[in-house]
């Protein structure tokens, strides 16, 4: 599987995925560019994390006009694997490939912290291989990640086992006092109807590198790849 | 000889003094230029003789610190940044700079300007950033303008550095009254450059092409530079245009555009515009190759139509650099800024002989020699008057037995409230707000050390940082107070295994022509030269800041505290020896290496609970300083430690409970009877390290602490989580964790 990494002007966490996959994790990657007008054979593209084009208008809201988007789109519309971490998700909602929005935090500042996720879907590669009693350290790093979508959204979110993950605490509980920006049902991530285009707000990048002795976003990828490679 | 326009008036003194200069130098320059300088000639001179660029009432000390190594590529004042050798074909550019008074009247801006600025700094040089540390002062705490100057200032770090996506590994906030209205933000960034690959900021070769690249010029932050000059007032507010306006997006562009523009061999040089902008770069760089220029300003892509040229030459619009090309290889340049959508503009070209020429609408605006104006050429260099202020001798009159030792019970309360002070309280307030690990290098945010550590991917390498200056001991005694600031940066990096390497310096004082506050800096000079002679730390570079005051009601003003921040580097040459401050297991021994004293001298206890505000600098000697931190780091390469944390402020007992909080465990420990219970548990008496060890390794680790000579104490041994003190019971670490973790946020909170 060839994986594609999109770098937007103003993306700042292309390089670490990059190096997750290509150094930690063996895996063919493709860089492109938002300039792109094809996906060059990749079969799974990643939007990565940043401020593409500054996120001046709202998170997400300029790169979806980018060359690039209108291939990603139709990859995605064809079951092509499609996921976006951090400012990634704020695109693919902005994009309408995946429901809801990511509003301010609730205390309307940026936080940088580990926080504790809990696999919600078993219906998807990203979290089938992962234990659902298990609270997985990852770290966020927004200042746009309070998850809200419509009750219409949330129903049809529901019914068809559309989320990845929920903030959590140590013990693997989902409680208000582990949400940390004020996301909606203390989502963390979903993924689309069909099961092939994932949006998560934490950075399992950051928690992947054994000499960063905090490996737990290492088995989201190993997974993730078990689960896509069968 | 050419013809400068008339139509630009000739400068008046008047005029001369109200951009800043004095009579004498308005003297100096129409003596240089044989004859008057129009208005436009006027304004170059002012802010390139400026105290910020010239460095005129600092140069002299600054030349006698000490500044060679051989592990030094580039030394302090070569280039734009100081760049250490790191082995593996590596070497580190890193700097220090301070953003003060753009901080006190718009904090969000300036702060985040700084960021921009000092890491512009850096990647000029070809390195990529890889790393931001700050060190942040402000007034009391319980004020409104104190709470929205931190916000400011945090917000504006976290906005610029976050979309720039650097991480932040390391930092300090203090607070004083002396900084009440005037706030010190100093930034500091590193990067990583492969040392065949240093771009100059030298202009070379008549002929080659002269180029603007990154943002459009405005009318922002005119004369910033000669603002940075002045004392703080109340009318500073008026000055508001001074401050600049930062695009992290249009940095993170001119990034990627310059480290893409290194690979090639197009590059003659490059040099950021920070300070003064086009005019700074283009003489600066012009001087450092003994060339000149011709520069067209109509050329200069412009924000504002109708700009005059004084205020292109001045604009210290951010997000832009001058770059010399050489002539045929222009097209490299313009493909890459195009793929990244800057500007790239070509306004002008290297001419022989040392005179820069600046033109506009077919006519010369100005032209000035360019050796004239820089430091190092023909800027002035003034000796100043220094006064030991009265308040010195007090200090040394300090009798600690004037100051009753506390009994057990309101030790314990102490203790307490100690671990809530904003000094000594968590700091996660501010850091949250900061990205710590875009760049997946941050080494410590799982394992936390007394440097932040970041992995050089690749190698077997990493590297430490650390900014550090308790600015009270400077107050108390600039010379022992600055070595003491050498030393902790040193022992913070020795605590983690890794190698003091060398410094760079940011010297925030109060107005040089207060004979009081030159003796000040004297002072931190001489002991900064004495402390990094003794570790090899030469320096690399750094800024001044000097008319750092706050207004008091009355009209007068008050120097802010001597703060010579200390921004230091090491190198860990193997990465598996990366040691945390925590502690590992219940039962663990914890031994102390160096000597309790009973010394009070400058302490949070003395200086903020008891209010004592004349003390001296705690007790310091830098032998011994030296030897412990070498004994620490041979305990590390000997794996026969698994904790080290130096004790710092707060003294003994804060340290103890941060070795604790990660983990959750407690300890129990033994006073000592020769010294009073206050000064064991709170003084902050230097030369001290705390380490713990499983008691299998007792034997080694004594046998090695013999070896070497270092006096050392067994404290006691790692708990479940109780704290006991000679068998008092201190309360629980949970309970102690809390009170300094959320100390700062309920201060913020609280109206």
């Amino acid at each position: 599987m060839k994986f594609g990494v999109i770098t937007f002007p103003g993306s700042n966490c292309d390089q670490d995925i990059i190096y997750v996959l290509r150094d930690v994790l063996m895996q063919p990657v493709e860089e492109l560019w938002h300039k792109d007008t094809d996906l060059k054979g990749c079969d799974f593209i990643i939007l990565p994390g940043g401020f593409s084009y500054g996120d001046y208008l709202r998170s997400g809201a300029i790169a979806r006009f980018s060359p690039v988007m209108s291939e990603v789109v139709k990859h995605a519309n064809s079951g092509g694997y499609v996921m976006g971490i951090c400012n990634g998700f704020q695109i693919l909602c902005e994009s309408g490939l995946l429901p809801g929005v990511l509003r301010h935090n609730e205390n309307q500042k940026f936080i940088c912290k580990n926080v504790h996720l809990k696999p919600a879907s078993s219906s998807t590669i990203i979290t089938e291989n992962l234990d659902k009693y298990k609270a997985y350290k990852i770290p966020i790093a927004h200042a746009e990640g309070n998850y809200f979508a419509t009750p219409e959204q949330m129903k049809e979110i529901q019914d068809n086992d559309q989320v990845l993950f929920r903030y959590c605490n140590e013990e693997a509980q989902v409680t208000s006092g582990s949400n940390p920006n004020g996301s909606l049902d203390n989502i963390a991530g979903i993924c689309n109807k069909s099961k092939n285009v994932f949006g998560m707000m934490p950075h399992p990048e950051r928690a992947a590198d054994f000499e960063l002795t905090s490996t737990d976003g290492r088995e989201i990828f190993d997974g993730m790849l078990k689960a896509a490679l069968v | 000889m050419s013809i400068v326009s008339t139509s630009v008036a000739e400068a008046t003194l008047e005029q001369a003094e109200g951009m800043g200069l004095r009579p004498e130098e308005f003297e100096m320059i129409k003596e240089i230029m044989g004859r008057t300088p129009n208005f436009t000639e006027m304004c170059i001179y002012s802010v390139m003789w400026s105290e910020h660029c010239s460095y005129k009432n600092s140069i002299k000390w600054l030349k006698t610190l000490p500044k060679k190594g051989s592990h030094m590529l580039v030394e302090a004042g070569e280039e734009n940044a100081g760049v250490v050798d790191i082995g593996d074909g590596l070497g580190c550019a890193f700097k220090i700079e301070s953003h003060n008074h753009p901080s006190a009247i718009e904090p969000y801006q300036g702060a985040a300007t700084g960021v921009g600025g000092i890491n512009r700094d850096i990647f000029t040089m070809g390195a990529r950033p890889i790393a931001q540390l700050n060190s942040l002062r402000f007034g009391k705490l319980n004020n409104e303008k104190t709470k929205w100057l931190l916000e400011g200032v945090v917000k504006g770090i976290g906005d610029y550095g976050n979309a720039f996506g650097i991480p932040v590994v390391g930092g300090e906030v203090f607070f004083d009254e002396s900084y009440q209205t005037n706030p010190l933000v100093n930034a500091m960034s590193a990067g990583i450059l492969s040392t065949d690959k240093i771009i100059s900021a030298t202009a070379k070769g008549p002929g080659n092409s002269v180029y603007i690249v990154g943002s459009a010029t405005g009318k922002d932050g005119i004369q910033g530079a000669s603002f940075a000059s002045k004392d703080i007032t109340a009318d500073s507010a008026n000055d508001l245009p001074s401050v600049q306006v930062g695009d992290p997006f249009q940095e993170k562009l001119l990034l990627e555009a310059s480290l893409e523009l290194a690979e090639t061999d197009a590059v003659v040089g490059m040099q950021d515009m920070g300070a003064a902008g086009i005019t700074c770069s283009s003489t600066e760089m012009s001087a450092a190759g003994k060339v000149g220029m011709k520069i067209d300003l109509d050329k200069v892509p412009k924000r504002q139509e109708d700009m005059k040229p004084f205020e292109i030459l001045l604009s210290e619009s951010q997000e832009r650099m001058l770059v010399v090309v050489h002539k045929g290889k222009e097209k490299i340049v313009e493909d890459i800024f195009e793929k990244w959508d800057l500007h790239a503009v070509e306004i002008g070209e290297v001419v022989e002989g040392d005179k820069v020429t600046f033109s506009m609408k077919g006519e010369i605006v100005a032209e000035v020699s360019a050796h004239s104006l820089v430091l190092g050429g023909g800027a002035p260099v003034y000796d100043r008057e220094s006064k030991e202020p009265a308040y010195y001798a007090e200090n040394l009159k300090f009798n600690i037995d004037d100051i009753e030792v506390p009994d057990m019970d309101r030790i314990k309360r102490i203790a307490a409230a100690l671990l809530g002070l904003p000094n000594i309280a968590s700091k996660r307030w501010v850091w949250e707000q900061y990205d710590t690990m875009v760049g997946t290098a941050n080494m410590c945010t799982n394992k936390p050390s007394d440097a932040g550590i970041v992995n050089i991917k690749g190698t077997n390498k990493a590297i430490a940082l650390t900014v550090d200056c308790n600015a009270r001991y400077v107050n108390n005694d600039p010379e022992i107070g600055t070595q003491i600031a050498v030393a902790e940066a040193a022992r913070n990096i020795s605590c983690t295994g890794a190698v003091p390497s060398a410094i760079t310096n940011c010297l925030n004082f109060g107005n040089p022509y207060n004979p009081e506050v030159y003796w000040q800096f004297e002072g931190a000079i001489k002991g900064m030269s004495r402390a990094c002679v003794a570790f090899g730390t030469p320096v690399t570079g750094g800024n001044v800041s000097f008319y750092n005051q706050t207004a008091k009601e009355d009209g007068a003003a008050s120097p802010v505290f001597p703060t010579p921040t200390i921004g230091m580097l090491g190198v860990m040459k193997d990465k598996s020896l990366h040691t945390s401050l925590d502690f590992k297991y219940k039962g663990d021994l914890i031994f102390m290496l160096g000597d309790s004293k009973n010394c009070l001298g400058s302490s949070e206890y003395l200086s903020t609970l008891l209010e004592v505000k004349n003390s001296p600098a705690p007790y310091f000697n830098l032998e011994e300083e030296v030897k412990i931190q070498a004994c620490v780091r041979g305990l590390i390469e000997n794996n026969f430690i698994n904790a080290a944390h130096d004790v710092s402020d707060g003294g003994l007992y804060t340290a103890l409970v941060e070795m604790g909080m990660p983990g959750l465990l407690g300890f129990d420990i033994v006073s000592d009877s020769e010294i009073r219970m206050d000064a064991f548990l709170f003084g902050e008496a230097q030369g001290r390290i705390l380490v713990s060890l499983v008691e299998e390794d007792e034997d080694n680790f004594l046998d090695y602490i013999g070896e070497q000579g270092i006096n050392c104490t067994l404290l006691g041994h790692v708990t479940k989580g109780k704290i006991h003190v000679d068998g008092d019971h201190f309360g629980f670490i949970n309970e102690a964790k809390h009170t300094f973790d959320t100390s700062l946020e309920k201060r913020m909170a609280a109206i």
